[in-house]
């Protein structure tokens, strides 16, 4: 296959992310002795670490240095990769919310395929690629095939391919400021601030034992049930997404991408169907104990102790069986 | 402002556990109950809370069968002003961008000023939205979280990013934003309002009617090709406790016990 391979790289203070690596070990499930370019945007110092960073990792490094993508304005990147990528390249990029922002757009300006949310790769039969996404929020997975022939976008979920560590590539830093800068940037939408999340009343970040509630409690009414359980244990009250969304609890106790990331030595899942945003958020591998009354959730596979039941009834009982050892 | 609002009926995945049909060639829809994707609805309430503070009109529209109508009806339900259903067997099969190419064509009998979509829906996609906007050449913001106009030419955006911290962004009118759940509180919908929009008359577009050619979209324009459905093996999974509550409480303490999970 002739069709160059290229990672799109986001990074922070001068340091890239981890789904960098990832990036490089998904091509080479597509491709298995693929040599990929690193794209990395941004301005000043900071691109010049991250791409010297990488180098040893990439058969090539791009580079865009300016202060337009100083912060990393999606609309902007979009109009600079369309410049720069050749007819019928393969782009890689993290299914995060800068991958989500760029990419299905960027596919239809290069006039190429896409594919968001890829777990796996099963290789290239003809000139149709394979790959496994999930669908159902995780409950069912899907194979599809996917054209290559006139080149593809991807976003890879994060966490689903080992980071390659393999360093002999040492690839050259290449400056493509001046191709991504020709001709007007597009000027539509214009980044202002970042608005940082707010602190709440507890930091779940810090926090041994999280007793974790999610759209399975039901009701607003319900949640008492839960903090008697985290009182009873000595541990904290954290949630997923809807919980937040529906204002039950406070932002800061939300665990996942969109929210905080913790590590606690325990955690329980109480009626949380494990999304991999959710999971997303649960860092250094707690014992992780789920409660759900669905046999097929997604929690179970990543549990450690799983019961199949109604939390309206069991945590209640479990909560008093606590209470009465004490 | 005249908003256009893109949504799709889908299985109710916290209402369904969803299985694989013995074939693998696609779910169990017996049985399944359906609703309008949870972040459409979202999507919709934005939309009217728009229309009620600065004056429009919300029109509804989605790519399916006749029964997609139901969802039409409820959004319709909860005030949006007109539904369309773009609805033909040549759409079958269609992929993203298909799905894209279908809502631009509907898009270019209007006149709107802004579209909104869910960020993602059924099969976790988030790809609509953004390929809309760049098939029409208009500015985009996924996952947006605040909307507030700012005049007829431009509006101030926030979007959700990493960690729950908001990007905000001005963007020119027209564009087209993906809303993220949790922007607003969707109105609820009674019976009574589903019956008052009952026999509202809903226009239904062809491939015909939107001068689409019938191999661009559908299976024959799509570069996608769903193969199968599976459930997947991952890892060990969890050791379930089972027996009687009262067992399975006294062997779960122990456990918590022993890990730390209770202090
Ligand atoms: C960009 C983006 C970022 C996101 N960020 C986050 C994030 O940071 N954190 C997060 O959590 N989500 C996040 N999400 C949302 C995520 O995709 C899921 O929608 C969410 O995690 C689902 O939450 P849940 O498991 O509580 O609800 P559901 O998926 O609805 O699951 C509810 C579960 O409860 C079970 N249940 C129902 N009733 C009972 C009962 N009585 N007893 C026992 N079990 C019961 C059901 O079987 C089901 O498994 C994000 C989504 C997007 C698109």
């Amino acid at each position: 296959m002739a069709q160059q391979i290229f990672a799109y790289i986001v990074h922070k203070e001068g340091v890239a992310d981890d789904s960098a690596l990832e990036l490089l070990a998904a091509a080479k499930k597509i491709v298995p002795d693929a040599s990929v370019t690193a794209i990395i945007a941004g301005s000043g110092g900071d691109v010049d670490a991250v791409c010297n960073k990488v180098a040893p990792s990439f058969q090539e490094v791009w580079k865009i240095d300016n202060d337009a993508v100083s912060y990393p304005n999606a609309e902007i990147i979009r109009g600079m990769l369309t410049r720069i990528l050749p007819e019928g390249s393969i782009v890689l990029a993290a299914h995060d919310t800068f991958g989500m922002d760029l990419t299905p757009g960027l596919s239809i300006k290069l006039n190429t395929s896409y594919l968001s949310d890829v777990v796996d790769f099963e290789g290239v039969e003809d000139v149709n690629l394979k790959a496994v996404r999930q669908e159902y929020s995780g409950q069912v997975s899907t194979h599809v095939l996917c054209d290559l022939s006139k080149g593809i976008v991807i976003t890879v979920r994060p966490g689903s391919f080992q980071a390659d560590e393999s360093q002999g590539a040492n690839g050259q830093v290449v400056d493509k400021t001046a191709d991504a800068m020709a001709g007007d940037l597009p000027g539509k939408r214009r980044f202002i601030e970042v608005v940082e999340a707010e602190v709440g009343e507890v930091d779940i970040t810090k926090s041994e034992i999280l007793v974790s509630v999610g759209r399975g409690i039901e009701d607003q009414d319900n949640l008492e049930i839960i903090s008697d359980l985290a009182e009873a244990v000595g541990g904290d009250v954290s949630c997923s997404r809807p919980i937040v969304d529906a204002k039950w609890l406070e932002k800061a106790r939300q665990v996942g991408t969109s929210g905080q990331t913790v590590k606690p030595k325990v955690y329980m899942a109480l009626g949380i169907s494990g999304s991999f945003q959710h999971l997303g958020g649960i860092k250094g591998a707690p014992f992780m104990v789920a409660v759900n009354k669905n046999t097929k959730a997604p929690i179970f596979q990543v549990a450690d102790v799983g019961i199949i039941a109604d939390i309206l009834d069991f945590v209640p009982e479990l909560t008093d069986k606590v209470n009465e050892l004490k | 402002m005249e908003i256009l609002v893109c949504v799709k009926r889908v299985p109710d995945t916290s209402e369904n556990e969803i299985e694989v049909n013995s074939k693998g060639t696609d779910i169990e829809r017996d049985d399944l109950v359906y609703s309008v994707n949870e972040w459409d609805n979202y999507a919709v309430e934005e939309a009217i809370q728009i229309r009620d503070n600065i004056g429009g009109g919300v029109t509804v529209v989605s790519v399916g069968d006749e029964e997609s109508e139901e969802v039409i009806r409820r959004e319709m339900a909860m005030g949006a002003d007109k539904g369309i259903l773009l609805s033909d067997e040549v759409f079958e099969g269609s992929d993203g961008k298909g799905i894209a190419s279908i809502l631009k064509a509907e898009v270019e009998k209007g006149n709107y000023n802004l579209i909104l979509t869910g960020a993602q829906a059924d099969d976790g996609a988030g790809q609509v939205g953004g390929m809309l906007a760049a098939m029409l050449d208009w500015p985009y913001a996924s996952l947006v979280n605040k909307i507030e106009v700012l005049d007829d030419k431009k509006i101030k955006v926030g979007r959700e990013i990493e960690g729950g911290n908001q990007e905000m962004n001005e963007i020119d009118l027209p564009c087209v934003l993906s809303i993220q759940t949790g922007i607003n509180e969707p109105r609820y919908v009674g019976i009574r309002g589903i019956r008052k929009v009952a026999s509202v008359e809903l226009p239904v577009h062809s491939a015909g009617d939107l001068g689409l050619s019938p191999d661009s979209v559908g299976e024959a324009g799509a570069n996608v090709k769903l193969i199968d459905y599976f459930v997947p093996e991952f890892g060990e999974g969890a050791e379930m406790l089972e027996g009687s509550t009262e067992e399975i409480i006294e062997k779960l303490v122990e456990i918590l016990k022993s890990k730390g999970g209770i202090k």
